[in-house]
């Protein structure tokens, strides 16, 4: 988990995983998750592990979420007010 | 509808604001197209809100200075694009320049350009080994970029591994924003000064400032922290997250200790996707241990009309790149608009400044070329993340006779999966050569292909709908 070295001036709300959660102006989603106290922000598709960001600039592609609908890499998109956010912590289905 | 431009930028870090800077100068029609939110790249990211407070502090003045730069590039005529994400280019078969296709607001776009500047920089290079890829495990990097964009550091103790002038500057940046080191395990391999003491001098003398400043931090963290030479190998542990890490040191027996937080760094590589993409000339670089694309002495690939500059062409850092950005910019007038000249000093000056940046970079090169068990790692290491291929499966592969790493990727789904292959493709070439007897000099990268980022189907039919419109 990772902590602010300062508190910001401005925030904005968004929701977590169904939880209002406040983030401050500027920052990433994956800033954001990163101090939430849950570790993971999905699971991988293929080997089932959780993952978390390793490279915070849009290469690895470990920040996956779902923002307002839409799988988004989390470090590359900035928060902003009423943002919906899930993370799929179950692997996908498939149906037979 | 496609619109046309004389040059389409992609990237705002440092070598392509100066280029559009540059270039704007001479009245040419520019578009910088950038997947961040806002211009600065890696290195400066978030720095127009970092202005003042304990931030900009905690990060330095090299930080802070790159507010300069940008708002030069907010002021000039440049049209900036920012949240763009470039998926797919189309050279213009040797005509020069060719087509640019981005996404932005969910909308697959085409932009024309008469020439195009590849300025997108430069990743951490990959190190994997066991246990890299648990929750806690991050490149260093990547702590400071959450560091810049986010005003955040690890809560609680940090383990450190690695070497090169960026995991120095993030330990000393993480101390004062008042972060703890747990360890230091500095994987510099014993014996590297001797041998390159000329190097040394070298960089000493054309690059006093930042040699000073890059001993300075040595010194001061390892007479604060608690510091481990020669790590030679490292494994990371837990179920669903990172809890111990075991490290071993040259000659000596593996050390356990418990981690929550374990950061990462073995220099940087260039991103190669989109001139390997592109099918520009690559060439190995012993020096750096890495591809990059071939470019002439004004940064133009062996495609008309492509340009590269900055860490994407080679590792450099941020002053070599802004150079590099104004010598593309000069090429690129001189080529769209011959009767605007530009002052042969200014060149001149442009390029004894560059030489000299490039003459203090052999030394950082060769003393913090990471070490060979960082490229080979042991058979239970997760080598491609997407698709959890792990050393084993590669290796069992090449002894089959395989020696090609898009073979690999065939057989095994190493480099399918959403970051294609940007993680492993280094992993994938030295395992290939290391089985067949070979260097990943010769067997080379996968093949890139479009699209570079992923696309919705839904998105990439807006594209068709603007084209019936034009
Ligand atoms: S953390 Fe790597 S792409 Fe977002």
């Amino acid at each position: 988990m990772f902590r602010k070295i300062a508190q910001p001036a401005q925030g904005v709300t968004v929701e977590v995983d169904g939880t209002p959660v406040r983030a401050s102006l500027g920052e990433t989603v994956a800033d954001l998750l990163l101090r939430q106290t849950e570790v993971g922000f999905g699971v991988n598709a293929a080997s089932g592990r959780v993952r978390a960001p390793y490279c915070m600039m849009g290469v690895c592609f470990e920040c996956l979420v779902e923002i307002d609908g839409r799988d988004s890499q989390a470090c590359l998109m900035p928060v902003r007010e009423g943002m919906r956010i899930t993370r799929r912590m179950g692997r996908p289905e498939v149906a037979a | 509808m496609s619109d046309h431009v004389d040059l389409i930028i992609i990237g705002a870090g440092p070598a392509g604001m100066s280029a559009a800077i540059a270039a704007s100068r001479q009245g040419l029609s520019i578009v910088v197209l950038d997947e961040q939110a806002r211009p600065g790249g890696q290195i400066w990211r978030n720095v127009e809100q970092r202005r003042d407070g304990a931030l900009s502090t905690v990060l330095g003045r090299d930080y802070a200075a790159g507010a300069e730069l940008v708002d030069r590039f907010r002021a000039c005529p440049a049209d900036y694009r920012a949240e763009a994400s470039v998926w797919h280019i189309d050279e213009g078969q040797g005509t020069g320049g060719g087509k640019v296709f981005y996404l932005k607001d969910h909308q697959a776009r085409v932009l024309e350009g008469r020439c195009i500047l590849l300025a997108t920089g430069a990743q951490e290079r990959p190190p994997a080994f066991p246990g890299w890829t648990l929750p806690g495990v991050m490149g260093i990097g990547a702590a400071q970029v959450t560091l810049k964009s986010g005003g955040q550091i690890p809560d609680g103790p940090v383990w450190i591994a690695g070497c090169g002038p960026l995991a120095y500057l993030y330990a000393m940046q993480l101390r004062r924003a008042g972060g703890t080191i747990a360890g230091f395990l500095d994987t510099t391999p014993p014996g590297r000064l001797l041998p390159n003491f000329f190097a040394f001098l070298q960089a000493m003398l054309f690059q006093p400032a930042p040699m000073l400043k890059g001993v300075a931090w040595q010194l001061a963290l390892r007479c604060t922290v608690p510091w481990v030479p020669h790590v030679a190998a490292l494994t990371a542990d837990g179920g669903d997250r990172l809890k111990t890490l075991t490290y071993t040191t040259t000659g000596g027996k593996p050390v356990t200790v418990e981690a929550a937080h374990l950061l990462v760094h073995e220099g940087i590589v260039p991103g190669t996707h989109p001139t390997l993409m592109l099918g520009c000339e690559q060439a190995w670089s012993d020096a750096q241990d890495c591809f990059a694309p071939k470019l002439d002495e004004w940064g133009e690939t062996s495609l008309p009309g492509i340009f590269v500059a900055g860490d994407a062409g080679g590792i450099a850092g941020a002053q070599a790149a802004r150079l590099r950005g104004e010598l593309a910019a000069v090429a690129i007038m001189r080529r769209l608009k011959p009767s605007a000249v530009a002052e042969r000093d200014a060149v001149k000056r442009l390029r004894s400044r560059l030489s000299r940046i490039i003459a203090g970079r052999a030394f950082l090169d060769r003393y913090f070329r990471p070490r060979e068990a960082a490229c080979l790692p042991p058979d239970d290491t997760v080598i491609c993340r997407c698709e959890g291929v792990t050393a084993a499966q590669i290796r069992a592969l090449t002894t089959n006779g395989l020696g090609d790493p898009n073979m690999v990727k065939a057989f095994t789904r190493a480099g399918m999966g959403p970051c294609q292959g940007r993680q492993c493709g280094y992993g994938v070439a030295r395992l290939t050569a290391e089985i067949t007897g070979t260097h990943a000099a010769t067997v080379g990268l996968y093949r890139a292909r479009p699209p570079l980022k992923p696309i919705t189907l839904g998105e990439l039919a807006v594209l068709d709908k603007q084209r019936t419109e034009a």
